[in-house]
């Protein structure tokens, strides 16, 4: 009886096996069939865990450039090319990232659409850089992502210093913030952007009256919630993402905590507001860039994005812009070697979706729109947007 | 002081959930001296399943509010009650007679199976609970409190007192102590030490599954992955309380709540800033520690370390 049920298992194992090296090698037949190049280009995200709404939003915007270009027929030197997107997933972890970053460098990449996390982007800049392939991330915003002098490093979200300064400005300015208490999540971006809201709250004149901690894991926050009511501030700023700042906007209501909520792009999102329901009113959070339907693009964009994938979370336009920009330097190269495009993508400047993108020398995206958010009726609804003048790094 | 309260308050909430989940835990190492890593697993599908349930009830319309938490709650209860039954026999049963550490494995590779299996149902993004409950809070001497949390703390501490009465004042009970001293004894004095171990995880789960939809109704929010935090630090509270003890492991579940509500909260002024309140969820495992190299049967443990 049980070595029946082996043998079935086994020949059902064996088939399986058959069946997918059968596949696997119909995958790999158009890299020699016809005149046709294959160009492999990565993108990383968190694909699996908290954050693998946000992480597929970044796969789908860079596919969508990407089978975008292939329709149209991108041709390099005379060569007709095929762009493949190999998608991985860094689960937000920065030893993940590394990972992986060396999995698509071995792959051979042409270049790398990621990561999403600056905690993760970081770590990873050091493997592309070694291996001298271009990375663009569509939502690292930290400023040390782009200040460690490698020049395969680009980005096309504006970093934290342009929104950290933003934000602490407008936290005072605009919403009466005289007592000002700081939670951070202690990741790279979390930490980053409330790092710099601080110092921006203290040079406008703020009082900073707690600096609390928690986890990108966490859920429960009404221990330090109670010990922030005890210092009884204006306006509670978070620096993380969504999974963390719903939850936190219920406990303050349950605690009774009558500071406004202001937060970062993090929890700028349309699963913020599924989160926290009601609790979500009349919390204010930024985003990078301009909304999108001010984006030049965006209306445009957000038909063809919808119509594929559904509701954009928040950096799709990004990722669609990254991997376009990408796209872009290896025409004006004519080639899909990093060596000889990566030189172009200085140089490059077209109409995204999100604006005009072009990189500084150090790899930013040139410009900076910030533009600040209220949940009003359960939808975000504009506030204003802050040019913060040129890009921070020049 | 209105402070010192609150962060009572919240601990009392969490540690409500984390003794419920703990018991689960306890039960089944105090008769099979088994660590259920899957529990966790177990409160996060209890949760996921009452969401569901909701989601498909509540737009219809035709039912009441009340009526469609009902359903969700017996719903959970009733998949993780058969999940519970599935898991011990499928997994634990045939292992039985092994080697301790085979069936701790197996345990943590239920854990990862349910998991994924949770991922692949409901998806990688957080689910929210629906909002059916009006959440109301009452303030007394500067502590607020919401009926949500109320609910929670009255609820656990009935189940608890429940379970008090079935093992300590019912046949069933008497079957299970009987089992958990020598299953082969109780086999002789005609007790069916399989249907008691099953019972066990069937109560663990119908515990576990209401704990799972506190915690996602409290937080407003469920994900695949939530079993695997409130698993671990509910274990630690079993162990704190004294593994295999069913009132230490109430008594240890309300004392790691508080004890992490008051660290997270006074961490920061204590050590002048040295330490913050991100240091939150390491209290449940510096206790665990402190436990088990000061006093490793528990706080009301007693047969532990000898049996072990």
């Amino acid at each position: 009886m049980y070595s029946r049920y082996l043998n079935r298992t086994l020949m059902a194992v064996m088939a399986t096996v058959v069946v997918a090296t059968a596949c696997s090698k119909k995958d790999e037949a158009p890299k020699t069939a016809g005149s046709v190049m294959i160009v492999k280009i990565g993108q990383v995200s968190p694909l699996t865990g908290p954050q693998a709404h946000l992480g597929k939003d970044n796969d789908s915007g860079a596919r969508l450039a990407i089978d975008e270009a292939n329709a149209r027929g991108v041709t390099l030197g005379g060569q007709k090319v095929k762009f493949v997107l190999l998608s991985e997933d860094d689960q937000a972890d920065p030893k993940t990232a590394t990972i992986v970053a060396q999995k698509l460098v071995d792959a051979q990449v042409k270049g790398v659409i990621g990561h999403l996390n600056s905690g993760a982007s970081i770590p990873a800049s050091k493997i592309y850089h070694d291996a001298g392939i271009p990375q663009i991330s569509p939502s690292a915003t930290a400023i040390k992502y782009t200040d460690q002098g490698f020049k395969t490093a680009f980005r096309t979200m504006t970093n934290d210093r342009q929104q950290g300064r933003v934000l602490g400005e407008f936290l005072v300015k605009k919403m009466g913030g005289k007592r000002v208490a700081i939670i951070d999540d202690r990741t790279a971006y979390g930490q980053g952007l409330a790092d710099e809201v601080e110092k921006a709250v203290k040079a406008a004149g703020g009082e900073l009256v707690a600096r609390e901690y928690t986890s990108d894991k966490a859920t429960d926050f009404s221990a330090i919630l109670t010990s922030i009511k005890g210092k009884n501030p204006d306006v509670l700023f978070f620096g993380g993402m969504d999974p963390q700042g719903a939850p936190m906007a219920k406990q303050m209501q349950s605690l009774g905590l009558k500071a406004k909520f202001l937060g970062g792009d993090g929890l700028q999102t349309a699963e913020f507001l599924k989160l926290a329901g009601v609790a979500a009113e009349g919390v204010t959070a930024s985003s990078p860039g301009l909304p999108i339907d001010s984006m030049p693009g965006g209306k445009t964009f957000r038909d063809k994005f919808t119509a594929k994938y559904g509701v954009i979370q928040t950096y799709a336009p990004y990722a669609y812009d990254a991997a376009t920009a990408m796209i872009t330097a290896m025409e004006k190269a004519g080639s899909a070697e990093p060596a000889k495009y990566l030189a172009e993508l200085p140089k490059i400047r077209f109409a995204g979706v999100t604006g005009e993108i072009g990189f500084d020398a150090k790899g930013d995206v040139l410009g900076g729109a910030i533009t600040l958010y209220r949940v009003k009726a359960g939808k975000w609804e504009v506030v204003e947007t802050v040019m913060s003048g040129a890009a921070p790094n020049k | 002081m209105d402070i010192f309260l609150q962060q009572i308050v919240n601990g009392l909430v969490l540690g409500s959930i984390y003794a419920l989940i703990a018991l689960g835990y306890t039960m089944v190492y105090g008769i099979l001296e088994l660590i259920n890593f899957a529990h966790g697993e177990v409160t996060m599908v209890g949760g996921m399943v009452c969401i569901a349930i909701l989601q498909v009830l509540l737009p219809a319309g035709s039912v009441p509010v009340v009526v469609a938490l009902a359903l969700g709650v017996g719903g959970a209860m009733l998949v993780c009650m058969f999940l519970g039954l599935a898991i011990e026999r499928v997994a634990y049963r045939p292992l039985r007679r092994a080697p301790r550490l085979t069936a701790l494995i197996t345990a943590i590779g239920v854990s990862i199976v349910l998991q994924n299996t949770a991922m692949l149902i409901w998806g990688k993004q957080y689910v929210s609970f629906p909002e059916v409950i009006e959440v109301t809070r009452y303030e007394f001497s500067g502590a607020h409190i919401t009926n949500v949390q109320i609910t929670i703390v009255l609820l656990a501490l009935l189940l608890m007192l429940a379970l008090l009465v079935l093992v300590y004042r019912t046949r069933l009970g008497r079957a299970m102590r009987a089992t958990a001293q020598s299953p082969d004894l109780a086999a002789l004095m005609g007790v069916n030490p399989n249907s008691v171990i099953a019972a066990t995880f069937v109560i663990g789960a119908a515990l576990a599954a209401i704990a799972g939809i506190m915690v996602s109704a409290y937080y407003g929010l469920a994900h695949y992955y939530m079993g695997f935090l409130l698993g671990l630090k509910a274990f630690s509270a079993a162990v704190l309380g004294g593994i295999g003890n069913v009132a230490g492991a109430m008594l240890g579940g309300m004392l790691l709540g508080i004890v992490e509500s008051l660290g997270a909260g006074y961490i920061g002024p204590l050590t002048g800033g040295f330490l913050g309140s991100h240091y939150q969820d390491v209290f449940a495992f510096f206790v665990l520690i402190l436990v088990l190299v000061f006093r490793p049967s528990g706080l009301l443990g007693e047969r532990v370390g000898e049996r072990a």
